[in-house]
């Protein structure tokens, strides 16, 4: 049996130890585009939860809460019920088609920029570059020998990651609970459990992801990529090196002694030097990239401090690249963007993101649910007419106390009584009293005589007598027994 | 298995830049494309995980039990801890239960929502068998979803009946009755023509005076003058449309000649006390109970009825 050293050993390198990343800091208009989506996102992530949005007293005052000890779900104006999930599954499935979208347009734009794991990691190498320096200078600490300075920089740099992971996971739980409150909570030990576990757990998460796993999330770790190289083709946007342009490379030097010779690439490295996840793009196109564009800025500054044209490196699809390799010119940007398929799925994305709308522009804040007993069926009663029950729930989705009346219609000669009445006091409409923002459960008891078809459909209304809001109702069968025996 | 360096994995793959690993089946060469390291590492530690486990916890079958683990845990032992959980948790209901008169319940709607659940969930184990699970019950055994009511439909009285269960000989607070059993002591054609009364009682049959006459001076003791039954005696209410038994002609020849003993057992034995008032919210709140009398007195009615019962006869 192979020995330790010989499965992870470096001369049969079935395991390979991760080789550092030490991306230098550029600047160009990628970059910046990243610096601004960076600020946006993060802030919305750590800002959220402390917007205040007034829902009267009986509703919590944040704008956005996910509440799980009452299952309701609030988004500014938007109050969400457990039953209502179905919202929260369509913007699901409208992030994913966003995410075909976004993908057979531009790439891995979302690994490259709004991903959260890239968001944290470029995060991350900005705190490296604030405590080691730049690309060299981390370099060189990383091979110099353990001492005072390398470790004073290490428990520096350590801290501060550690202080933004736990920051990050802070953030997290605020969405759960009134953020002020939670805070105060938090610092003096009054926090339920799950509030501090889930902090440890994504200040964890994020300490060793952002700080140490980086690129080998993105590659190893996360499934995305391998989806998305089905969600493009051809005519997707991705980052590409000019191949037909860039080769043979040659300095500029060896470029003026041998005009013709050479390609526009003068192999400087400066393509690989700032890629986040260490890759080299004129190697074609691959799983390690995820479309940031940093190498864009690094070539096109280079381009232009050696006096060439720009977009050594650019966003181009690999249609054009085989076109402009014919000597064709590219299709403009706009024509890609906007082809057939992206089409589609903004399409699709937009309808469901209209229908969303339209149900919930529609739906009433007094809902009925009436289940039909099944066990027994039906009744009879000793006078014989017969009896059937049913459950029912009536949900008052305003924050005030609601009287609410349940009226039987369409079934001649029933009455209904509720478990706090008898028949006695039976008459065709029960009234109920639902507390604010509640569901009431009601068992309704509804007789009818026994003459009638087996089977009758009719209808139970909700009627609002508090509010001014139209009710709701739910049509449901009576059953008697087959031959009226 | 893994060869040595030296050989042909120093070879390189043109198109992709990977070396070799050296293994090739049928023509079709391994590269090496090399797993990440923290790969291996992770693996090793889910290892790790495994064999504390298996020490920490029940793991090893032996012959007859399995190795014990360090923190003696046992399956049993967590359902000891869950069920004595969930008995704390229903302590307030169950206390507050006792504290309250049984014919108070309904008013105190939330905990009698509380009981209603915890009754149905009681019922599911120990009533099911003779009433089914929708309480729907069946030949001799009453629905419990009707407005038919042999001892009394309010919730004092199906309290009553519950914890002192009915006819149960060695128990002095049973509810009993009994109705003699004709065979012998009306001739088969009485015994017919008393059956076509009761049937004519709900509309099932003509009316025949010779049949009024024996119910009258046989029956209505118990049955009353117009067969409508006495709570009391718990006798049932002919006249109306539910049947016990069975309403045809043959069911109730068979009633008449030989009587119907149904027995019911009393929970107090063996439930709680507020089990017992969850039971009776529960199949109150099926629908068809009544309202409690205003001065009832359900407890005193069975000395009565027992001196009936040890005489033998109505
Ligand atoms: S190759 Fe360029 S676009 Fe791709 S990850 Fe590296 S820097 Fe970003
Ligand atoms: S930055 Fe541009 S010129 Fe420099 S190596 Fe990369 S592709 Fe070539």
């Amino acid at each position: 049996m192979a020995n330790l050293d010989d499965l992870i050993g470096a001369d049969n390198p079935l395991y390979e130890k991760r080789k550092g990343v030490y991306p230098k800091s550029v600047d160009g208009f990628f970059r910046r585009f990243k610096w601004a989506i960076m600020a946006v996102t993060l802030a919305i992530y750590y800002v959220t939860p402390w917007i205040r949005w007034d829902r009267g007293p009986h509703a919590p005052d944040q704008a956005v809460l996910v509440d799980l000890a009452n299952r309701r779900f609030y988004m500014f104006n938007i109050e969400i019920w457990p039953h209502e999930f179905y919202y929260v599954a369509g913007l699901l499935v409208m992030a994913g088609i966003g995410l075909f979208l976004v993908t057979s347009a531009v790439g891995r734009a979302w690994c490259g920029y709004a991903c959260p794991q890239t968001v944290w990691t470029d995060l991350f190498q900005h705190v490296d570059r604030f405590v080691d320096g730049d690309r060299n200078a981390q370099i060189r600490l990383e091979k110099a020998p353990w001492g005072p300075e390398k470790i004073f920089k290490r428990l520096a740099k350590w801290s501060i990651y550690l202080f933004i992971a736990f920051w990050t996971g802070g953030a997290w739980i605020m969405y759960f609970a009134d953020a002020p409150t939670l805070t105060v909570d938090f610092w003096t030990g009054q926090a339920a459990p799950v509030a501090y576990a889930t902090v440890g757990v994504l200040t964890a998460t994020t300490f060793i992801f952002g700080g140490f796993m980086r690129e080998q999330v993105c590659v190893y770790m996360c499934p995305w990529p391998r989806i998305q190289t089905a969600m493009m083709d051809e005519k997707s946007l991705i980052v590409t090196y000019r191949e037909w342009r860039g080769e043979p490379r040659g300095s500029v030097k060896k470029a003026e002694t041998q005009p013709g010779a050479f390609g526009d690439c003068i192999d400087c490295n400066q393509c690989v030097a700032v890629c986040p996840t260490g890759i080299d793009i004129r190697e074609g196109p691959q799983i390690g990239c995820i479309t940031c564009a940093l190498c864009i800025d690094a070539c096109d500054s280079v381009m232009e401090q050696i006096g060439r044209p720009r977009g050594l490196i650019d966003y181009l699809t690999l249609d054009d690249v085989a076109t402009e390799k014919a000597g064709g010119t590219a299709h403009p940007t706009l024509k890609t963007l906007f082809r057939p398929r992206t089409l589609v799925y903004f399409g699709i994305w937009c309808l469901i993101g209209l229908a969303m709308l339209f149900t919930l522009g529609q739906r009433t804040r007094l809902d009925l649910t009436v289940q039909h007993d099944r066990n027994p069926l039906y009744v009879q009663l000793s006078d014989g007419s017969i009896r059937n029950n049913y459950t029912v729930k009536v949900r008052n989705m305003e924050t005030r106390q609601r009287e609410v009346e349940l009226v039987v219609k369409g079934l001649p000669g029933a009455v209904a009584w509720t478990s706090t009445g008898t028949r006695e006091t039976a008459t065709d409409r029960v009234k109920v009293s639902v507390a604010p923002d509640t569901v009431q459960k009601v068992r309704l008891f509804v007789v009818a005589p026994t003459e009638g078809s087996a089977r009758t459909d009719f209808e139970i209304q909700a009627v609002a007598l508090t509010g001014n809001e139209r009710g709701d109702s739910d049509s449901v069968r009576f059953e008697r027994p087959e031959t009226g025996q | 298995m893994a060869k040595k360096p030296g050989d042909d994995t120093q070879r390189i793959d043109q198109p992709t830049g990977t070396a070799f690993v050296g293994h090739e089946w049928d023509g079709i060469e391994e590269l090496n494309t090399p797993l990440p390291r923290w790969w291996l590492w992770t693996f090793y530690l889910t290892i790790i995980w495994a064999l504390a486990y298996v020490i920490m916890y029940p793991a090893w079958p032996l012959v007859d039990s399995a190795t014990k683990g360090m923190l003696g845990w046992t399956s049993r032992g967590q359902l000891a801890a869950e069920m004595q959980a969930a008995d704390v948790k229903r302590a307030p209901l169950v206390n507050a239960l006792a504290a309250i008169p049984v014919e108070q319940l309904v008013a105190d709607q939330k905990l009698y929502q509380g009981a209603v659940a915890g009754g149905a969930a009681a019922f599911k184990v120990h009533c099911v068998q003779c009433h089914g699970s929708g309480a729907i019950g069946s030949k001799g055994y009453p629905n419990l979803n009707d407005d038919d009511w042999l001892w009394g439909g309010d919730i004092a009285a199906i309290h009553y009946t519950l914890t002192h269960g009915i006819r149960n000989p060695d128990h002095p607070e049973t509810r009993v009755s009994a109705m003699p059993a004709f065979d012998g002591v009306l001739t088969p054609s009485e015994i017919a023509s008393v059956v076509g009364h009761v049937q004519s009682l709900s509309g099932k049959a003509k009316p025949n005076a010779k049949g009024a006459e024996l119910f009258a001076t046989n029956c209505a003791s118990c049955h009353g003058a117009d067969g409508k039954g006495l709570r009391e005696f718990g006798a049932p209410n002919l006249a109306d449309g539910i049947w016990l038994y069975g309403g045809d002609k043959a069911t109730l020849t068979e009633t008449v000649k030989y009587s119907r003993q149904g027995v019911m057992p009393r929970w107090n034995d063996k439930l709680d006390a507020a089990t017992i008032k969850m039971l009776a919210a529960y199949v109150y709140s099926l629908g068809g109970g009544e309202a409690t009398p205003a001065a009832a007195a359900p407890a005193a009615a069975p000395a009565t009825m027992e001196a009936k019962a040890a005489n033998g006869q109505p």
